[in-house]
C-alpha cells in the first residue's frame, strides 16, 4: 500500500495527467481506499475550477478602451519620431 | 489545430508590423489583453497601478518586437514583459513605502513536506462558486498571500491557464522548479481556503474575516 504522504506528493502532477500509468494506477487505488486523500483530491479540484473561472480576476469596465487608446498615442508619438 | 491556424494569423501580423503596418499592433495584442491585466494585478494588486504595468508592457512589446526571434512565442514572450513591468512597479512601490522593513524571507518552502491539515470535504459547488462575489474576493486574497514564486507560477497555470511549457517560457525557470512550485502552491491554497469552502454553517465572508489576519491589516 503506498502512503498517503506519497500520493499527496504525486498529486498535482498526477491531475496534470503527467504520472507514469504504474503511479497513476496507484494513486487510483489510493483514493478509492483513502477518504482523507480522496477528500484532498477532490477539493483541489474544485478549487482549480474556480480559480480557473474567468470572474475570479475581473477586468475592470473600460480598461480595453484605455488601453487601446493608449495604444493609439504611443503608434502617433513613434510616427512623429 | 485551431491554435495552428492563430499562431499563423499572428506571426503574419507581427510580420507586417515589422514591414511598418503599425496599426496591426491593436489586433495583436487584443486576444492577451486580458490576461495581461490579470496578470500584472496579481502582482501589483490595484487596478491603477495593474493598467499602468500593461500600458508600459504595450511600450516594451512595440519597441523590441523586431528582437522576438521565436515569433509563434508572442504569447509566452509579451507576457513575460508585463510580469517583468509589473514587478518592477511593485519593488517601486515597495520602496518607497517601506524604504526600512526587512522583507523577510518567508517563502513557505519550510513545512511543505508534511500531509494537509485540512482534509474536510468541500460543499461548495464550483461551477456556482465563482458567481459570488464574496468567493472571488476569497479566491483572489488566498492567492494574493501565497509567496511570489508560488503566486506567479500559480497565476500562469491554473488562473491563466497556460499549458506547463508556455509557463516555463514565461518564467524562465526549469520544467522541474516549475513543477514543484505549482504542486506547493495548490496545496498551499487548498489549504488555505479549505476553512472557508469545507463548512457551510456561516457565510464564506464572514468566516474569511474572522480568520484572516491580512484583511484586519489591509489599507
Ligand atoms: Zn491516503
Amino acid at each position: 500500500m503506498v502512503r498517503c504522504k506519497t500520493i499527496i506528493a504525486h498529486l498535482s502532477e498526477y491531475m496534470d495527467g503527467d504520472t507514469s500509468v504504474e503511479m497513476r494506477q496507484k494513486i487510483e487505488r489510493h483514493l478509492r481506499g483513502c477518504q482523507r486523500c480522496n477528500a484532498v483530491y477532490d477539493s483541489t479540484r474544485k478549487m482549480l475550477v474556480i480559480t480557473g473561472d474567468e470572474l475570479v480576476f475581473e477586468v475592470p469596465d473600460g480598461f480595453g478602451d484605455r488601453l487601446h487608446s493608449f495604444v493609439d498615442s504611443m503608434l502617433a508619438s513613434s510616427e512623429s519620431h | 489545430m485551431q491554435k495552428a491556424v492563430e499562431t499563423e494569423a499572428e506571426t503574419e501580423l507581427i510580420q507586417r508590423f515589422l514591414a511598418g503596418e503599425r496599426e496591426v499592433f491593436h489586433d495583436l495584442i487584443r486576444p492577451y489583453e486580458r490576461m495581461y491585466y490579470r496578470q500584472a494585478y496579481s502582482i501589483l494588486r490595484n487596478q491603477e497601478d495593474a493598467e499602468e504595468a500593461v500600458q508600459q508592457a504595450m511600450i516594451g512589446i512595440f519597441t523590441h518586437l523586431s528582437q522576438l526571434t521565436e515569433r509563434d512565442k508572442f504569447k509566452q514572450w509579451g507576457l513575460r514583459i508585463v510580469q517583468n513591468k509589473a514587478k518592477m512597479i511593485w519593488k517601486r512601490r515597495r520602496q518607497n513605502l517601506y524604504e526600512s522593513i526587512d522583507e523577510g524571507s518567508s517563502d513557505g518552502s519550510g513545512e511543505m513536506t508534511s500531509y494537509p491539515k485540512q482534509y474536510a470535504d468541500w460543499r461548495e459547488l464550483p461551477s456556482e462558486a465563482a458567481e459570488k462575489r464574496e468567493v472571488r474576493e476569497a479566491v483572489r486574497m488566498a492567492i494574493a498571500e501565497l509567496p511570489e514564486i508560488y503566486r506567479e507560477v500559480f497565476m500562469l497555470r491554473d488562473v491563466q491557464q497556460l499549458n506547463l511549457a508556455e509557463t516555463i517560457e514565461v518564467l524562465g525557470l526549469n520544467e522541474s522548479v516549475v513543477k514543484t512550485r505549482l504542486h506547493r502552491a495548490r496545496i498551499m491554497l487548498r489549504e488555505s481556503l479549505s476553512p472557508i469552502f469545507a463548512k457551510p454553517e456561516r457565510s464564506v465572508w464572514e468566516r474569511w474575516k474572522g480568520m484572516n489576519p491580512w484583511f484586519a491589516a489591509r489599507r
